[in-house]
């Protein structure tokens, strides 16, 4: 309990993934909100990788690091331009009114 | 070690709690702001553990950048069932909250700077030798060396974002007179300039 470990770090991580998956299932209201749950999923990814990292002491995992980082800062910006032309074209990003595709 | 068990459960326990504000909160603004509050508390705590310069590229890119574009866009599409303003108006829907982060983030930092000169003896497993170099020096030695084909690739997905971004939100609007530069500067005077005989007591008409 005192003593913090790689599992410390590990458990972290799957709590905040765990609660990104299910901001993405338990989420009616809109899209954004998905969004954002995928960069809570993206920032447990980061955890695991930098603790293990770390405590391993390879510096390789801080170099993977970053480049998550810069593909979860693309999709958000390649994410939220789509969101803004949807919304111009539908009027509307609530979640259930997207179905477009009849999923 | 007590230093470090103390860091990790208060940072640990703020973003964990925040994450679970963000997909439970009722508006999209207040899940933006707690999304800001998890994401400064993981580069907290990515600083105390041995990672400073990524916990500082969190600090930057997350809070400074995607977070902020979150709200933008959560402020533009009018989504958020914004009812008052900030803080013109009896209450404001937004201020509890966003009180709330702020004076979480500041304690934050005050806890990191505080904890600052106890850092060295936070990671007794660590096995990185965190002493001779820093971690920012050890990553920019692998990095720009090993590594720089996907240092490179990382910047070309980058630029393929920004352009599909730009191009995905961009419209051509009708009817607003843009300046053309190509038009202006392709202008001959035998296009844009009339001589006309003038005749006496008669002047020129110039509209016809």
């Amino acid at each position: 309990m005192i003593e913090i470990g790689l599992g410390h770090y590990l458990s972290l991580g799957a709590i905040i993934f765990f609660l990104g998956v299910m901001g993405i299932f338990l989420n009616r209201k809109n899209v954004i909100v998905i969004l954002m749950s995928i960069e809570l999923i993206l920032l447990a990814v980061n955890i695991n990788l930098i603790s293990f990292s770390i405590f391993s002491g390879d510096i390789v995992g801080q170099i993977f690091t970053m480049l998550t980082l810069t593909v979860a800062s693309a999709e958000a910006a390649i994410g939220l331009a789509i969101i803004v032309i949807y919304y111009r074209n539908k009027g509307s990003i609530r979640v259930e009114d997207i179905h477009g595709m009849k999923g | 070690m007590i230093a470090h068990s103390i860091f990790f459960y208060f940072f640990s326990i703020i973003a964990i709690f925040s994450s679970l504000m963000v997909i439970t909160s009722r508006n999209t603004i207040n899940s933006v702001f707690f999304l800001i509050l998890d994401f400064i508390s993981v580069g907290c705590l990515f600083i105390m553990v041995g990672a400073e310069f990524l916990g500082m590229i969190i600090l930057i890119v997350y809070v400074g950048a995607v977070a902020v574009l979150f709200l933008f866009v959560v402020m533009m599409l009018n989504v958020a069932e914004q009812k008052q303003s900030w803080f013109i108006g009896k209450k404001s829907t937004h201020l509890p909250t966003g009180l709330i982060v702020s004076v979480l983030i500041f304690f934050e930092l005050l806890v990191v700077v505080g904890g600052w000169k106890y850092k060295d003896n936070l990671m007794s497993s660590s096995t990185l030798d965190i002493s001779s170099i820093s971690n920012t020096h050890q990553l920019g030695l692998v990095m720009y060396t090993d590594y720089i084909l996907y240092f490179q690739l990382a910047g070309v997905i980058l630029l393929l974002s920004m352009i599909g971004a730009i191009l995905l939100t961009f419209r051509e609007r009708s009817g607003v007179k843009k300046q053309s530069y190509f038009k202006q500067i392709s202008r001959s005077p035998e296009s844009s300039i009339e001589l006309k005989e003038v005749d006496s007591n008669k002047g020129v008409k110039i509209d016809d």
